[in-house]
């Protein structure tokens, strides 16, 4: 490729301290809530307090003669403004003519299905107002029997979608081989589950929709992860060009995959600032945060494994239910996809048939998290090939190098995906140095006669896993850079800033490309007036597409400048030598940036790939566990991932050991929990806990770059996702290998001081 | 009567402000968007996670369960205060070296709740920082950074001490 070729790293790999940081750290950010408009209103969302439900009468005239009340509009408003209609949430990612049923309306009619789902909007004159307004809305709901889980959800206890006939939209095939032909010497089923859990970033999600009806104009502020996307979407559903709208990224509180799909909201609210034709916002609480943005992870597996014994893998079987929640939104097609075409890790698995279904319930819908599916994924398989490896008498690290996928063997394929087909393959790597590697900064075989010790009354273990990590979804991202006047340069890219440093490393890659200091770089990004196109950050995406698409613009950019140099120099564009920060020159003549700026250079950028980058990596953990209370301490946790290339190595280091302790997180605390009816039982930080900065202090993050993408010109791999995917297993390994004594396997997460009790409690040595 | 208004003065960041509100007003929200100082952020408004911390006569409070009423007279600090146009303080210099934040929502938190710690202990070990910063959440980084950060940070206070 020729603009690797060119391209000489210079900032690019070093710990360059963050452009964000400057605002940040003085309370100068930007966010959503901070925004005021002249004649700005309020909004709040009134949501069912039933799980399932068919909604007789809503009565909102209390609320709409309240004063400073200036909107209220309910299922019945919303139809009215869209052709007799209710707009539904399409699917984003991995669409299919067969979900379109199950596709969410944008404001619950005719029936609720999960408590949190939007009845109505009140817009006053202030946020109290409005939610004053609320508790007078006199609500009517005819209970139907609700669906807590997937087991009533398969018994068709209640029917979400009646026309349906089944609560299960879907179920997903990933093959490989032929698994069910495989005669093994060795097989073990085992069924595992990882619970209910989410993002929770700090910044609740939050709105700021401005009409401007003289000029057709919606301006909606608060777009992250894919603004184009929302910007399409919500321009079909108001009946708008897409010209006419536009979506404005402010700073962002923290993606994980939650925050900045198209969600109900992301129509309400623009609905309820044309209608009154004044600026409205809407902020996330807390409670609505848990209750309503995008829930993970729920997923029961069945999983078998066939092994020669040696060890050898012959084939992986398996099953998965994914709670999905009341209805398939934005990214709700992932999770169950990734657990089944990934549940074979980084190795060499040669035959492989998993099923995967998607099953309704009245609980909040799902959509991806950080690793989606992958997580899961991971904890099935690595506590299964622990199981394995002892039944087979086989060292347990020895039995994932010898199942590991080798360096020779790339690219790999795995399990192909279906429906819509998705063929995949891992894109490089030897993924048993980071093995190696891993167990050498734990001090594994120093270590290794701790397992199942008994020391000060707490039994010790360790834990292994390997893993990968999935990045650079297509199709495409653009950039584009302006020569400025005063000889700097703007650089516009379609991806997003959700938290992980993107004008910094963006700037770093640009500022190589260019050859000029980073001081000359303005960098702008995320939002739809700066680019006809943009796909945004999500899958790990940004740094490959949105970083590769910067290096073809600013090599556009270099031709534009020997062209117009050219032009001056009455030379041809071949003969003039664009030098370190884009001054042209020619014979001994030469010209600055700023000197040619006058002639409004500026030039576009594309990187299209259909070629995903795997990261990869292992992980390990020390565990001390008390066996009268449960509880756990991690005594030391080591993840080593080789990205490819790393930009800024604060940043990516960062990045790797926040995603472990967001990861410890499911492990051990986090659960998104209802009763039985459906009621939803953790809706504050209370209730669901996160991690505090007592809980695991010793986390170290090891990130390489000794195999680079072959697939994109900067050679860097996805890798803001890795640190998490492992952690469920490879803690939940340790736990084992600690509690071996007394025969206790975790089956289930998390693994919280009661449930390691019971664990205890009802094994049997 | 939840709309009754009410002026209350106090010390914010120096300067001494007014600022009619509903009674019912926090101190967050009014320092938010009746005083635009929108560097303290909300993140949860129920006491748990911390992001709102400004500091009040000395002490680090949260600004979401303390009516705006209740600060009349008081010494108010924000982030606002902590921060100058010139150079990042220590504290926010050390946060910046050692990668201490990512989305930086919490960070003014941390900021005001390590402030008011390093102020009275500038000789904190890691283990009494961990105590004291795990009352505000961060979703980012994991802590370790934080933690390294305000540790680092205890050489300016001690000088100033």
């Amino acid at each position: 490729m020729k603009v690797a070729d060119t391209f000489v790293p210079n900032l690019v790999g070093t710990p360059v301290e963050r452009i964000e940081d400057l605002r940040l750290l003085r309370g100068r950010g930007q966010f959503v809530d901070d925004l005021h408009r002249e004649g700005m209103l309020h909004a709040a969302i009134l949501r069912s307090s039933v799980a399932h439900g068919r909604i007789r009468a809503i009565d909102a005239r209390a609320a709409r003669a309240m004063p400073g009340v200036r909107g209220v509009y309910t299922a019945e408003d919303v139809a009215q403004g869209s052709n007799g209609s209710i707009p539904t949430i399409p699917l984003r990612l991995a669409p299919l003519p067969e979900l379109v049923p199950f596709e969410q309306p944008v404001i619950a009619h005719a029936k609720v299905r999960y408590v949190g789902e939007p009845l109505a909007v009140v817009v006053a004159d202030s946020l109290a107002l409005a939610e004053d307004a609320l508790e007078t809305i006199e609500i009517d709901i005819e209970p139907l029997p609700a669906v807590p889980d997937r087991h009533s959800s398969a018994r068709k206890q209640a029917l979400l979608f009646e026309a349906h006939g089944s609560n299960v939209p879907i179920t997903y095939t990933a093959i490989k081989g032929d698994a069910n032909a495989v005669r093994a010497p060795y097989v073990r089923r085992e069924t595992f589950r990882v619970q209910r859990h989410t993002a929770v970033t700090m910044e609740p999600r939050g709105l700021l929709a401005v009409w401007d009806g003289a000029r057709t104009k919606m301006t909606v502020s608060g777009a992250a992860k894919v603004p184009w996307a929302t910007r399409s979407t919500l321009a079909q559903r108001m009946d708008l060009p897409e010209e006419c709208v536009d979506m404005i990224e402010h700073d962002v509180g923290g993606g994980f995959g939650v925050r900045g799909e198209f969600y109900p909201e992301d129509y309400l609210i623009p609905f309820a600032a044309r209608k009154l034709n004044r600026p409205v916002k809407w902020i996330e609480d807390r409670r609505e945060n848990l209750l309503a943005s995008n829930h993970s992870r729920e997923i029961d597996m069945e999983v078998e494994i066939a092994c020669e014994v040696d060890g050898t893998i012959l084939a992986l079987r398996g099953r998965a239910w994914v709670d999905m929640g009341a209805y398939v939104r934005a990214s709700g097609t992932i999770p169950p996809r990734n657990v089944a075409q990934f549940l074979s890790g980084p190795y060499r698995v040669p035959n492989i048939h998993v099923e995967s279904s998607m099953m309704l319930t009245n609980k909040g819908p799902v959509g991806t998290y950080r690793g989606p599916g992958r997580f899961e994924a991971d904890f099935f398989r690595e506590r299964l090939f622990d199981m394995a490896a002892r039944d087979l008498g086989i060292d347990r690290v020895e039995f994932r190098r010898r199942n590991l996928v080798s360096k020779e063997e790339m690219p790999y394929p795995i399990a192909t995906v279906t429906p819509p087909e998705r063929k995949e393959e891992f894109d490089g790597g030897d993924y048993r140095i980071t093995l190696d590697r891993c167990l050498a900064e734990i001090g594994w075989a120093e270590k290794a006669g701790l397992d199942g010790k008994l020391i000060d009354g707490r039994y010790h273990g360790l834990g292994i896993g390997c893993f990968v990590e999935g990045g650079a979804a297509g199709p495409r991202e653009n950039a584009r850079i302006v020569l400025d006047p005063d000889g700097h340069v703007s650089v516009f890219v379609g991806s997003t800033n959700i938290g992980q440093g993107l004008e910094t490393v963006s700037t770093q890659i640009a500022a190589d490309a260019l050859r000029m200091p980073m001081e000359r770089i303005r960098f702008y990004h995320g939002s739809t007036t700066y680019l006809k196109e943009g796909f945004g950050s999500f899958h790990s995406r940004s740094v490959v597409m949105g970083g590769s698409a910067i290096l073809g613009a600013a090599n556009a950019l270099k031709d534009e400048i020997r062209k117009a140099a050219a032009r001056r120099f009455a030379c041809s564009a071949d003969d003039v030598e664009v030098g370190s920060g884009l001054s042209a020159s020619h014979r001994g003549k030469s010209l600055s940036a700023a000197e040619l700026a006058g002639d409004g250079i500026s030039a576009e950028g594309t990187f299209a790939n259909h070629h995903h980058t795997y990261a990869y990596g292992a992980a390990a953990a020390h565990v001390a566990v008390d066996a009268r209370t449960g509880r756990v301490e991690l005594l030391e946790y080591v993840t080593v991932e080789d990205v490819g290339r790393i930009i800024n190595p604060l940043t990516a280091r960062g990045q790797a050991v926040g995603a472990v302790v967001q990861g410890l997180g499911g492990t051990f605390l986090e659960h998104l929990q209802y009763d039985q009816d459906g009621q939803f039982l953790t809706a504050s930080l209370a209730d669901y806990l996160l991690p505090t900065a007592t809980d695991f202090p010793n986390i170290r993050a090891i990130v390489l770059e000794n195999s680079p993408s072959p697939n994109n010109p900067l050679g860097a791999k996805g890798g803001g996702e890795g640190g998490i995917v492992p952690v469920g297993g490879v803690v939940s390994n340790a736990i084992a290998a600690a509690l071996a004594p007394l025969g206790a396997e975790p089956r289930e997460l998390p693994l919280s001081p009661p449930a390691v009790w019971r664990l205890i409690r009802d094994s049997k040595p | 009567m939840a709309n009754r208004t009410i002026t209350v003065r106090f010390e914010l960041n120096g300067k001494q402000i007014a600022a009619k509100v509903p009674v019912r007003t926090t101190l967050g929200d009014c320092l938010r968007h009746d005083l635009m100082q929108t560097g303290t952020h909300l993140a949860c408004e129920h006491g748990v996670c911390g992001a709102c911390t400004v500091i009040v006569d000395g002490a680090a409070v949260r600004s979401c369960l303390m009516l705006a009423v209740q600060a009349e007279g008081a010494k108010v600090i924000t982030v606002e205060g902590l921060s100058s146009d010139d150079a990042l303080t220590p504290l926010q210099a050390a946060f910046r070296k050692h990668h201490a934040l990512q989305c930086g929502f919490c960070t003014p938190g941390m900021i005001t709740t390590a402030h008011a710690l390093l102020s009275a202990e500038p000789d904190a070990d890691k283990a009494r920082i961990r105590e004291v910063l795990s009352g505000n959440l961060c979703r980012c980084t994991g802590y370790i950074s934080i933690v390294e950060a305000v540790y680092e940070a205890r050489a300016a206070y001690r000088i100033r001490k």
